[in-house]
């Protein structure tokens, strides 16, 4: 699940990044022993694992775009709208497609099409804001915000707001396969994205493009990169994973509606700050990320395990995690700082 | 004195005729605009998100972003209105008013602490004290919506003129919480205009290293910044719950977008530096009528999200175009001379 490649930043920063990584893990160990000491019969069963699975790759997937952006030096705001405006299209068109009482084999052309319509709406989505903010240079938070807005909105409007049920059940029966009657098919797609996009970032020209635009746009553009291109890119890999999101989050509530997932967007931002994702760009690897999916879904799985905490704590662990990893990041980069400062004058 | 040609690069002159075509339009089609009533009305509507866009004006251009404002605005009115509900308080609303003032102002510093001694990324930043704050009002609290107190239901009744339309008989009264507007109004405009604090939020947002080389303590000034805003929302708050006079925790939620995209759309530089008083309240008035009146012209509701992220990103776009072409005629003058 995290993929083990090695990453393409020099190795000066690699160490310091590696720390970050040591410090995840000692936190998802801290959160895993306390949850387990805790609550011994539920947290950490098999039933558990198999649950938690099914939950976070949706959120995960997403978080992956949102990182990716960020690495650029930008981000995306509007995941969680491409994700449904993407799992309305395909529900629609398999709505109104499939005839009534097909056997699978015929069914099965239209699932593969509904599927490519709703990669093809996230890479448009994601083209546009790419476009947005490298062409009409719209501060990546605010052209994302807009095209939440917009997704949204057009996701309402086509729907009256109400959900897209009647899904052939071939969908969902597929979308929700258990491998070894174990691990369920999203979290195998996580998986195999997470492997894709960490060599992605690690071992193609792509990726080391992205890293150097985040580092510094200006020396990226003299150096000789595409920037604009670069910026559009990114965005599409963003929107095509949202999309992917869109359709795991179609086949677990078997229905598309405008406005599901709407707190996965804070998630996902907090994710990727704490899996060490510099939100200035430049930083961040996805076994970082993977670890921090990992560390907030141990959290919020063990908190539902106990009755009289309301749901909304939730807010407040996320909130107060995200500023207290920010100030922890913040004040170690601080430091390191003066000590390379150090080190030049001796 | 201001010329013609530096009039066509503001972009207030621009809102300023979308808003006049817009009402003439709606007019045309419904006969309604131009009533005593349709306007006080619109008054009325305009308080709130233009009380939230005086303190986010000044957020970006200080070339910062703020999405927290509303969540402190709901728990300092929540946190407020129970207290006094609790202690049995009969007095004066102004203690409401200070009260929850004061508790945005906590609210505020913290965000202002966090940006401006940490140097943290202010959407980060804010997106998880917004998150900290909803949860704290909806765990802690355990917030649902609640009557007011009596002093600010009363406050809520007050009202400073009545307006009838004559045709249909309808009427509407303009709440006395516009007097706060026009006070919020007027510090502003004394604060950014003749105080080294005020020019020291644009001298930030045009260029902070350069700010800081002339002298301006910029993690103070943002600190207070934040704290100001905070303040505001506070306040914000208590007006909002007094004019629909029940207490809703969610009242407020989700509205620092289309405030944000109102203080773009009046002409503030997303990248800071550059935002007027006068373009942010004709930002807030187009997208006030926009929310208000589509109905009248005949768009559903159902397509209104489309229309806010239209006007964000076009909004944003002209805005981000404006300094493009700037930076050019900037560097023509260098080559020049």
């Amino acid at each position: 699940m995290q993929s083990t490649v090695k990453p393409a930043i020099p190795a000066k920063a690699l160490a310091g990044r590696d720390q970050n990584l040591l410090r995840l893990l000692v936190m998802l160990v801290f959160v895993f022993g306390l949850m387990t000491v805790l609550r011994p019969n539920e947290f950490a069963t098999l039933a558990d694992f198999n649950s938690m699975m099914r939950q976070f790759p949706e959120y995960g997937i997403m978080a992956i775009g949102i990182s990716l952006t960020m690495i650029t030096g930008g981000i995306d705001l509007g995941v969680v709208g491409t994700a449904n405006l993407s799992a309305i299209f395909a529900a629609k068109f398999l709505i109104g497609a499939v005839p009534q009482g097909a056997p699978p084999e015929q069914v099965l052309p239209y699932l593969a099409a509904a599927v490519a319509i709703a990669l093809a709406t996230g890479l448009l989505c994601g083209a546009f804001a790419g476009l947005l903010i490298s062409r009409f240079r719209i501060p990546a938070i605010l052209a994302t915000l807009g095209t939440q807005q917009l997704y949204t909105g057009i996701a309402i409007g086509i729907t009256n707001g109400r959900p897209q049920s009647r899904l052939p059940l071939l969908y969902s029966t597929i979308g929700n396969t258990e491998f070894f009657g174990f691990f369920p098919l999203s979290f195998v797609i996580y998986c195999a994205i997470a492997v894709g996009i960490g060599l992605m970032l690690s071992r193609s020209r792509f990726g080391t493009c992205m890293y150097m635009l985040g580092t510094n746009a200006k020396a990226a553009r003299f150096a000789g990169l595409n920037n604009a291109s670069i910026i559009i890119r990114t965005y599409m890999v963003s929107g095509i994973l949202s999309s992917v999101a869109g359709l795991i989050m179609m086949a677990r509530a078997n229905s598309a509606k405008a406005d599901y997932g709407a707190p996965y967007t804070l998630q996902c931002v907090l994710i990727a700050v704490l899996g060490g994702i510099d939100p200035n760009g430049g930083f961040g690897k996805i076994t970082g990320v993977t670890l921090a999916i990992l560390i907030l879904q141990f959290l919020s799985s063990g908190l539902n395990m106990f009755n009289n905490i309301s749901n909304f704590y939730r807010d407040v662990i996320w909130g107060g995690v995200l500023i207290l990893v920010l100030v922890f990041n913040r004040l170690f980069s601080i430091r390191a700082e003066r000590r390379a400062v150090r080190r030049s004058m001796a | 004195m201001i010329s013609i040609r530096s009039m066509t690069r503001r972009s207030e002159p621009y809102v300023f005729a979308a808003i006049v075509a817009l009402s003439l339009l709606i007019q045309a089609r419904s006969g309604q605009f131009f009533t005593g009533n349709n306007l006080v009305d619109l008054a009325r509507a305009l308080i709130v998100p233009a009380l939230f866009s005086i303190g986010c004006m000044l957020v970006i251009v200080s070339g910062g972003i703020d999405v927290s404002f509303t969540a402190i605005a709901s728990l300092a009115m929540y946190v407020t209105d129970k207290t006094l509900l609790a202690s049995g308080y009969s007095g004066s609303v102004l203690l409401a008013y200070a009260m929850s003032g004061a508790l945005g102002l906590l609210m505020g510093a913290l965000n202002g602490g966090l940006i401006g001694f940490l140097k943290l990324p202010t959407l980060v930043v804010t997106l998880g004290t917004g998150s900290l704050f909803t949860g704290v009002m909806y765990g802690v609290f355990a917030a649902s919506a609640s009557d007011v107190p009596p002093a600010i239901a009363a406050h809520g009744k007050q009202t400073l003129f009545t307006a009838v339309n004559l045709e249909s008989g309808l009427t509407s009264n303009m709440p006395s919480q516009v007097l706060i507007l026009v006070g919020a109004l007027v510090l502003v405009f004394l604060l950014i205009r003749y105080t080294m604090l005020g020019r020291g939020i644009y001298a930030i947002g045009g260029d902070e290293a350069a700010a800081e080389r002339a002298g301006f303590s910029v993690a103070w000034i943002k600190l207070f910044l934040y704290s100001f805003v905070g303040l505001l929302a506070g306040i914000t708050g208590v007006a909002r719950i007094s004019m629909i006079s029940y207490a809703d925790p969610s009242t407020m939620l989700g509205m620092e977008l289309t405030v944000i995209a109102a203080v773009v759309l009046g002409g503030t530089r997303v990248t800071g530096g550059l935002g007027t008083l006068t373009g942010t309240i004709f930002g807030v008035t187009l997208m006030t009528i926009l929310a208000n009146s589509l109905i009248l012209i005949g768009i559903p509701t159902y397509w209104s999200r489309v229309f806010t992220g239209a006007v964000i990103i076009v909004g944003t776009g002209v805005s981000a175009r404006q300094i493009g072409s700037a930076r050019r005629r900037v560097r023509t003058l260098q080559k020049e001379a």
